[in-house]
């Protein structure tokens, strides 16, 4: 079975205005709206259109998060995963046990391909790809803007600093995506349906041999300092004065 | 306790990459700390000499080996994790480099890493933010293991140069792997400012309507020796590559002086110039969330301001 496995993340969804809580523990996520974070769409979508291509068998979508994470879970299957995997906690696993999870689902489902975002947009950590890779001992390319596979091998691009990297790979290999490598399709109704028959399977932390927590220590979380209040100016005359007078040009 | 940083230096075979520079700065400020730059290079010739000019570096470790030509991840890692040995820290620059190579090297080092330093307040307490830069997370990391990091450049004025430490070269023995092979990199060659370093950069959106259009921002650009940058929406849609895009998944700068221009201020785009001294909005909805952090807006069709600006500024 030529398996592709994809990672999933419930986040709280990007056009939400984040709030801090009163107390500095963290950000406040009660009542707040969840989705997939949009990389890890941006991944399955390439998942499913390299199935639809007839590079690969199956689709396996996998969370690791709350109880209410089989909500994406579902949102996946509906787009077209085959099935799921929630390794279910409620605790927020660092990317390393994050990483090892996925190696020992990777050691039994043997997929590939593993397609991760490049980051996932809650802590903005950008590492768990690059992590997996190094716990597989298999090739990594992150932020990738295309994704060419043929003979065993890949063929990525890259998005770097300085524009375009593109480097060859041997499969199996673990990819983290970047927004521009494709668009995500929108589920339709009769999806929804049908991916309620789709297995999802739950798990425990405890099966994969990882610590429930964290050794690293939340000290505080913080608002970020506010930017003093601008000017607004009515006409070019105005705006050119303000820099002059600001010493900017 | 006393401190061993070891930081992993980003170049181009030539040339260190100024982030090197600031990951130097963002290391000295580790309370007790002795800072170490490992140069990972074909031929490190300039590049060890660069290294031990910055000023509070205490020694550069030179590791020059063909397989380094290019900088790929899964090459560079392991022996970076090997040259780790005996360092209480790792630093990187939270560059594409960084983020490509440093948390590989904190898996082999069996850590989570600490992502985007922006602020050091203890040897094991950091500064850094999260959700977009909406909220910053201090967390503080074991001392009973290495701590592996990516410093945000934008966070630190790069180390002075003026030193001039030892140069010790090395060869990690580690087994390197050639499952992964560098094949292109698109060279970066306008001849204008670096959009990383600039001091002033003029940055277009979705409202430029097109690549031909576009061109009125690198003349405004090549007016005031701005770097020119880019909303997510201008590069998706095909009117600048994509190395311009400045924001949460582009890049993250610090100018003095930032023009954004047609582009309305989402939080992704607003995270990217958080720390820029003075922010100008041109858009011509005075509705635009982006008025909210401007320093200076001004309401009205682009089209019309800029040409005018351009003359006003003589
Ligand atoms: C996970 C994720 C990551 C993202 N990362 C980034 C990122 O790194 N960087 C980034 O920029 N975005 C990022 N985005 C996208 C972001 O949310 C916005 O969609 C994007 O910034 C919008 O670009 P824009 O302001 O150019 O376009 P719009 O939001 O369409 O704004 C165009 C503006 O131009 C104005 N305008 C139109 N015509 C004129 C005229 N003639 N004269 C003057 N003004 C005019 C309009 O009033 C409007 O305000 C990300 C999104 C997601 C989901
Ligand atoms: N809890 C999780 N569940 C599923 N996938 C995850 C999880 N955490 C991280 N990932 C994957 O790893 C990517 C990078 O996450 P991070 O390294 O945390 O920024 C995400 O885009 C996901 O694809």
């Amino acid at each position: 079975m030529r398996r592709i496995m994809v990672g999933v993340k419930r986040v709280v969804d990007y056009n939400v205005r984040i709030r801090v809580k009163p107390d500095n523990t963290g950000v406040i996520t009660e009542g707040v709206k969840m989705s997939i974070n949009p990389f890890d769409e941006i991944a399955l979508e390439e998942a499913l259109r390299t199935k639809e291509k007839g590079l690969a068998d199956e689709v396996l979508a996998v969370s690791i998060g709350p109880a209410d994470t089989q909500q994406q879970l579902r949102t996946a299957l509906a787009m077209g995963a085959d099935r799921a995997i929630l390794v279910q906690t409620d605790v927020n696993l660092p990317p390393l046990s994050v990483a090892t999870i996925f190696q020992k689902l990777a050691e039994v489902e043997q997929p590939f391909l593993v397609l991760l975002g490049k980051q996932a947009i809650d802590e903005d950590n950008g590492q768990t790809a690059q992590m997996l890779a190094a716990l597989l001992d298999r090739p990594q390319a992150v932020s990738c803007s295309k994704v060419e596979i043929a003979d065993g091998k890949a063929t990525v691009t890259r998005e770097v600093d300085t524009g375009l990297e593109t480097l060859q790979i041997d499969l199996p290999a673990v990819l983290s995506v970047d927004l521009r490598l494709n668009e995500p399709r929108y589920v339709k109704l009769p999806d929804i349906m049908k991916a309620k028959k789709k297995p999802l399977d739950v798990k425990t932390v405890a099966d994969f041999g990882v610590a429930a927590g964290s050794t690293f220590k939340t000290v505080k979380v913080e608002a970020p300092p506010a930017r003093s209040k601008g000017i607004m100016v009515k006409d070019v005359a105005e705006l050119v004065g303000a820099l002059k007078q600001k010493g900017l040009v | 306790m006393s401190c061993k940083i070891l930081v992993v230096a980003e170049h181009d075979g030539s040339k260190l990459n100024a982030s090197t520079a600031k990951a130097v700065t963002c290391a000295s400020k580790v309370p007790g700390a002795t800072v170490d730059v490992a140069v990972l290079a074909a031929d490190a010739s300039a590049l060890g000499a660069q290294a031990a000019a910055l000023a509070g570096v205490n020694k550069v470790i030179v590791a020059e080996n063909p397989a380094n030509q290019e900088a790929v991840a899964a090459i560079y890692a392991p022996q970076v994790a090997k040259l780790a040995a005996g360092y209480t820290h790792v630093f990187g620059p939270s560059t594409t480099f960084g983020k490509d190579v440093m948390p590989r090297v904190a898996a082999l080092l069996g850590v989570s890493q600490v992502s985007d330093v922006m602020a050091v307040e203890g040897t094991h307490t950091f500064k850094r933010p999260i959700y977009a830069g909406n909220a910053i997370l201090t967390v503080e990391v074991p001392a009973d293991a290495p701590v592996v990091a990516t410093v945000r450049v934008a966070s630190f004025e790069a180390a002075q140069t003026g030193g001039n430490a030892p140069i010790e070269k090395t060869e990690p023995a580690v087994a390197l792997p050639s499952h992964t092979r560098f094949v292109s990199r698109s060279a970066a060659a306008t001849g204008r400012p670096d959009l990383q370093s600039a001091s002033r950069v003029v940055s277009g959106g979705r409202a430029l309507g097109s690549a031909d259009n576009f061109k009125i921002i690198y003349s405004l650009a090549d007016k005031l020796g701005a770097a020119v940058g880019a909303s997510r929406a201008a590069v998706d849609a095909g009117y600048v590559p994509n190395d311009l895009q400045v924001g949460q998944t582009g890049k993250i700068i610090a100018p003095e002086l930032y023009f954004a221009i047609g582009i309305s201020g989402a939080i992704q785009h607003m995270t990217g110039i958080k720390d820029a001294r003075t922010i100008v909005a041109i858009n011509k909805d005075s509705e635009a969330p982006i008025f909210e952090s401007a320093d200076i807006g001004l309401v009205g069709d682009l089209f019309q301001i800029l040409p005018e600006l351009e003359k006003q500024l003589g």
